[in-house]
């Protein structure tokens, strides 16, 4: 019999070195560490502070939009256990069916010095349910039936690209390729945030509205009933299964849930930015940045994921094109990957 | 008669022939080759007296592009069908080849092109070397995106290669001084171009006398035959590779990686191998594109065309199965072309419904394809032709 034999010293000092490396602050160092490079970066490049801290509100103003989708990217993973690649043409659908909505509403003038009128907020109102209701609706006739047949989760991942380019074709079909604009034209107010940081007050009730439904999502996840069963899900389908969850339930108000985030997502981005059949595949990559670095199937991780990757995005555009911004996203995620592949709020070590 | 009927069949026969080699079963080598040879020669020369000029032409340029696309289908198989690596950025390295080869290819612009032409270096190199470096080049980047993240599940994989394809595309829009920004590059040489021009001048006479009938516009008889030659040997090189001991260890990563690391396999190094040859296949048929088409842009390799398509038609043809990857390319192709002569019908229904929307006919051609990639996930996963059981090659 061979008793159990001490590890060689080089091996058990890989391992230290490898625990080390891969723990949940390495993570926190690293981005910390491309925090300090940014700042370095700036002050050699004489970026101006004052536009850096512009660039940081914008990066918040992003993560708020980042966050709608990304809870919903890790709400129907952690639920559902597939990687939802239609997630970000769900925020598409969104921002085009508000468009649809508010072109047969009678135009109002802007209200309480916003750049927009009432009709967008009929809209918001109207598209959330309605991408929820879509999300589901394709759930039935598409993923469900796969998940009846325990299909590898990459077959559901295969059905969700035919649904994403199944909704863009119905995008380009209805509205045309062409890029668009909830208001062409229209004044949009702008204040002064701190000295020298100027954002438009649309961009604060994007932010203020993203909030809002960040907190919403947080009271029904922690206080329903709702909420409990889908975390229950999340923690492990068989045994909620079998406590007497109501699976089909959790399901419909995951997708209920996560499509009215995307759907509310996509109009904010429509507003802050434009409306793009392909807005939505763009979006897709730092969705998933934001949900990986903050840990696939978790809330709170891909919060704070999007955030991150909001500020990333902003800021590296006072050094590169901005175009590359969602690059920006991707490098991040990738250094993420490499560092702690569970992301920030995975378990273990 | 038409004096280009007679090159012209030779040139369709290298096709059928090729195809007739990998058909024909248990005859020994040179009666195959043999018989292949001549049933291609008497059908390609039959089909050109029969049928009329335009309906050979059309049928050659579409198994052209449909081959083009079986190159690119067998990339991913490598990848999918054997390995199970899910790459949705197969637009990365399909671009990625075809700059490369163009850009290998073309000369450094000079006098009045330089102003609208700005490339990073132009070698103006011979069409076989392009080939390679796009390979090469291809697999170098599937060799960068594998290290992070091949040892990761499989929808970390996936993100990753939608970042890549996305990273590939934002430098090509942007980056002017590297392959002419989001300006097309244009002028991408043809190889053997010179046969249906005025002739080659390194060939002997009586080839150049040969193909002399052929005008610049009979090219695509030409391309058929080179790009139908580099399927052949893609598949081929497939084919014995997927029945070598090297097949079986990526079908045992792909079924279960467990088992395979526990009988001593390297499942990290295997996942990479396959993902680098993969991609070097893709790069392959990028350039094999780019040469086609003259001039490129990064339009050319969006998802949809560059990415979406290739995986409808490994689904549909079959994946883990090199003839089903073949198959699915030209059948969808066949799909994508029929459409558009169905949208073309289409078009006073279209007009009925609003002014706008024969215009957007084409995105009608996206949508069925969506469906079709819809049915065939939830109805047919395993395509036409479904996986065989391979046996491994054994010495008689």
């Amino acid at each position: 019999m061979v008793g159990a034999r001490p590890l060689p010293r080089s091996r058990a000092l890989r391992r230290a070195v490898s625990s080390v490396l891969g723990s949940r602050w390495s993570l926190v160092g690293l981005l910390a560490l491309i925090a300090l490079v940014i700042v370095l970066a700036s002050s050699a490049q004489g970026v101006s502070g004052t536009r850096m801290l512009g660039l940081v509100v914008r990066g918040v103003l992003l993560g708020g939009v980042l966050a709608l989708g990304a809870l919903g990217v890790t709400l129907v993973h952690g639920v559902l256990k597939m990687a939802n690649f239609a997630h970000g043409d769900y925020m598409t659908l969104g921002a085009y069916l508000a468009l649809a909505i508010m072109s047969v509403l009678p135009p109002g003038r802007s209200v309480f010095g916003l750049g927009f009128g009432y009709e967008f907020l009929v809209a918001l109102v109207l598209v959330m349910p309605l991408v929820g209701l879509v999300a589901y609706g394709l759930d039935r006739v598409t993923f469900r039936r796969l998940r009846q047949r325990r299909s590898a989760p990459v077959m559901m991942a295969m059905a969700a690209l035919g649904v994403a380019f199944g909704i863009r074709s119905i995008v380009y079909m209805v509205f045309g390729a062409d890029f668009a604009f909830y208001y062409q034209g229209r004044p949009r107010p702008v204040v002064e945030l701190f000295s020298g940081v100027r954002v438009r007050t649309d961009q604060l009730f994007i932010l203020a509205f993203s909030l809002a439904l960040i907190v919403l999502v947080y009271l029904l996840l922690e206080r329903s009933k709702v909420g409990k069963a889908m975390r229950a899900m999340a923690d492990n389908p068989d045994l909620a299964r079998i406590s007497g969850i109501p699976t089909e339930r959790v399901v419909f108000w995951t997708w209920m849930v996560g499509g009215a985030l995307a759907g509310a997502g996509g109009m904010l981005y429509g507003l802050d930015v434009q409306l793009r059949p392909e807005m939505g595949w763009w979006l897709l990559l730092p969705l998933f940045a934001s949900v990986i670095l903050g840990t696939i199937g978790n809330v709170y991780g891909a919060l704070l994921g999007a955030f991150t990757i909001g500020i990333v995005w902003q800021v590296s555009t006072a050094f590169v094109n901005p175009a590359y911004g969602p690059a920006a996203a991707f490098v991040v995620m990738i250094l993420a990957l490499l560092v702690r592949p569970q992301g920030l709020m995975g378990g273990g070590r | 008669m038409d004096p280009a009927v007679l090159p012209r069949s030779v040139l369709l026969a290298v096709p059928l022939y090729l195809l007739l080699v990998v058909v024909l079963r248990g005859r020994s080598a040179l009666v195959k080759h043999a018989l292949a040879a001549v049933v291609a020669l008497a059908l390609a020369a039959g089909l050109s007296l029969l049928l009329p000029a335009g309906t050979i032409s059309y049928v050659t340029t579409f198994l052209l592009m449909g081959s083009i696309y079986a190159v690119l289908t067998l990339g991913l198989n490598v990848q999918w069908g054997y390995t199970g690596l899910f790459n949705i950025g197969v637009a990365a390295f399909f671009a990625v080849g075809a700059f490369t080869s163009a850009l290998f290819t073309l000369k450094m612009p000079t006098g009045a092109a330089a102003a609208f032409t700005q490339q990073a270096f132009g070698f103006g190199a011979p069409f076989w070397v392009g080939l390679l470096a796009a390979g090469v080049v291809a697999g170098v980047l599937a060799l960068v995106v594998g290290w992070p993240t091949l040892r990761l599940r499989g929808d970390y994989l996936a993100i990753a290669t939608i970042g890549i394809a996305e990273l590939v595309r934002l430098v090509f829009q942007n980056e002017r001084w590297l392959a002419n920004g989001p300006q097309p590059l244009r002028g991408i040489p043809q190889p053997l171009s010179c046969l249906t021009g005025s002739g080659c001048d390194w060939l002997p006479g009586f080839v150049n006398a040969f193909f002399d009938p052929l005008a610049p516009r009979d090219y695509p008889y030409l391309y058929v035959a080179i790009v139908a030659l580099v399927l052949f040997l893609v598949y081929t090189g497939l084919e014995r590779a997927i029945r070598s001991p090297w097949g079986r260890v990526l079908r045992a990563v792909r079924e279960d990686e467990d088992a395979a690391a526990m009988v001593g396999k390297n499942v990290a190094a295997f996942r990479m191998q396959a993902f680098v040859v993969g991609a070097v296949i893709m790069g392959i048929g990028g350039s094999l594109y780019a040469h086609y088409v003259v001039a490129i842009d990064y339009g050319h390799f969006d998802p949809l065309y560059g990415t979406f398509l290739i995986w409808v038609m490994l689904m549909l043809g079959g994946s883990g199965n090199n003839r089903g990857a073949v198959l699915g390319a030209l059948l969808v192709w066949a799909i994508w072309t029929g459409t558009s002569f169905l949208v073309d019908a289409l078009r006073p229904t279209l007009e009925a419904i609003s002014p706008v929307l024969p215009q957007r006919g084409p995105y009608v051609r996206l949508l069925l394809i969506a469906l079709l990639m819809l049915f065939i996930v939830l109805y047919r996963p395993r395509g036409v032709l479904p996986e065989e059981k391979v046996v491994s090659l054994t010495r008689d």
